[in-house]
């Protein structure tokens, strides 16, 4: 017999057991594990998820403050350039003119030493140039120095000729002024008779004359009518003098261009013939 | 030469009798117990797990989704009772490796008892899910003429299940044994190896009919969401 009908209710009761085993130590338990784990993925998932979200904001927050930053510190940074070099160029300008200020005030200076530098030089060259003069005729001459001037300005006066001379007779007919001679020195008597003398024979008048002392006409006589003057004196040489000094003076370098004492080359339309110091020229 | 494990009788006491198909089962229930207790001793919700739980997490998890593929939709409800005989019948299946060991599936007795399981777990899933008047409705479906038919089908069926699968069984176990006689070398080891792969495809063909029987039983025109959203 195949089938035995105890075996067969044996069977199905064993068979429910193990239903009932299975459910209590496989299904259950598994199925529980699988869902909670499923559940914990789920939730891992989520939370990485959420953290990537955050950390792609953090990211996004983070590259714009960065941004933010670098624009800000550009800003500065040109700011800050463009400040520095307004004060550069403010400091460079109050420097340059501090400078061109003291600079001027410098040359004002030394302009100022030049010049008196040189009215001492001319006063002392005069004084001794006078002095030296005044001996060497005395001694070689036996004459004295303002009688040889007032000589030569009388020669001066006979040799006066063509438009000169006319313009002055012109002058003196006019006028009733005297005319004017001035002098550095005192004229002794026979010297103003001298002048005198020799204005009546050059003009062929009586031409009235006032004398005077004058220590600005440096150790020379002239004379002055309406405009026009005649004049001899020393003033010329000294002028030449001077100038050639303030060339050494001033270039020191060049010791060799040796100016030469020619008053004509200074005196310009002054210089009336050859080596004569001598001036007639108009007085405006 | 036996057909079948109950004529090894170990012991008897007038009607009660022990013999090898019920001593076989108590083996293999005890292997299922035990084994599950083990491997699911220490269950957490750890990723990280050891082989023979991956190895039964496949084993449930295949069989929930083919308990869901054929059509019943809570599949865990199903599943101690449907994942039992499919453990049951496999691993019945896959002891015959052991020498000395005799499949109590090869008993039709045993058969014969998972099939009034089967046979009365039908109605009794299909009325839990419909209620008596919807399951006994579908004996009279489509015409009230279908119910003589059908209560043979619903016999019939039982009784097909209990001598498939203990035909297959024990077949394989007789041929072994009449192979040895014959050729005693290499023939039974490829014999066997068939017999274990009839046994695998028995244990599903089992599980699969016995899951389509209940997914009948209580699926039957019973409009279900789908149902719903057809005639929608």
């Amino acid at each position: 017999m195949l089938i035995d009908w105890f075996t067969i209710a044996a069977q199905a009761l064993n068979f429910l057991i193990l239903v009932w085993l299975m459910k209590r130590f496989l299904y259950k338990p598994i199925l529980h594990a699988i869902d909670e784990r499923e559940q914990r993925i789920a939730k891992e998932l989520a939370d990485a998820d959420a953290k990537k979200v955050e950390a792609q904001k953090e990211s996004e927050e983070f590259e714009r403050k960065n941004k933010e930053f670098d624009e800000q510190r550009d800003a500065l940074l040109t700011r800050a350039t463009e400040e520095a070099k307004t004060e550069r160029q403010r400091l460079l300008d109050e420097a340059r003119n501090a400078a061109e200020v003291l600079h001027a005030k410098q040359r004002d200076v030394m302009e100022r030493e030049q010049r008196s530098l040189n009215d001492e030089i001319t006063r002392r060259t005069q004084k001794e140039v006078f002095a030296i003069t005044r001996k060497i005729l005395a001694d070689l001459a036996g004459t004295s120095l303002e009688e040889r001037i007032c000589e030569v300005f009388r020669r001066r006066l006979r040799d006066l000729d063509g438009e000169e001379k006319e313009g002055f007779a012109e002058i003196l007919k006019t006028s009733s002024d005297p005319v004017l001679v001035r002098s550095a020195f005192d004229l002794p008597s026979e010297q103003r008779d001298g002048i005198q003398h020799a204005l009546n024979e050059t003009f062929s008048a009586e031409i009235h004359v006032r004398f005077e002392t004058e220590p600005d006409v440096i150790s020379g006589v002239e004379l002055t009518a309406n405009g026009r003057k005649v004049a001899w004196s020393i003033a010329d040489y000294l002028t030449s003098l001077e100038n050639s000094v303030s060339e050494l003076l001033k270039e020191p370098s060049k010791p060799e261009a040796e100016p030469e004492a020619e008053p004509e080359t200074q005196t310009g339309p002054k210089a009336k013939s050859g080596t004569q110091p001598a001036a007639v020229e108009e007085v405006e | 030469m036996h057909l079948s494990p109950d004529e090894i009788i170990f012991w008897q006491y007038g009607f009660l009798k022990l013999n090898a198909t019920i001593v076989f089962t108590w083996v293999l229930m005890l292997v299922l117990a035990v084994g599950s207790k083990l491997i699911t001793r220490k269950l957490s919700s750890d990723l990280k797990r050891s082989r023979w739980r991956n190895l039964l997490e496949i084993v449930v998890t295949m069989t929930e989704k083919q308990i869901e593929e054929v059509g019943l939709r809570n599949p865990k409800k199903y599943l101690p009772f449907l994942g039992a005989l499919f453990l049951f019948v496999a691993l019945a299946a896959l002891f015959t490796i052991f020498p000395g060991y005799e499949p109590p599936t090869g008993s039709l007795s045993t058969t014969a008892a998972l099939a009034l399981c089967v046979f009365v777990a039908t109605p009794l899933f299909g009325i839990l899910e419909r209620g008596w008047g919807g399951y006994l409705k579908s004996y009279v479906q489509p015409t009230f003429v279908m119910l003589p038919f059908n209560i043979i089908s619903e016999l019939s069926r039982t009784l097909a299940l209990a001598v498939r699968l203990f035909g297959n069984m024990m077949s394989g176990a007789m041929i072994i044994g009449i192979l040895l006689t014959i050729t005693p070398f290499i023939f039974p080891i490829v014999m066997k190896a068939l017999g274990l792969l009839t046994g695998m495809v028995q244990a599903y063909i089992f599980f699969i009919l016995s899951t389509v029987y209940i997914a009948a039983a209580t699926r039957v025109s019973k409009p279900g969401p789908e149902a719903e959203h057809i005639e929608k």
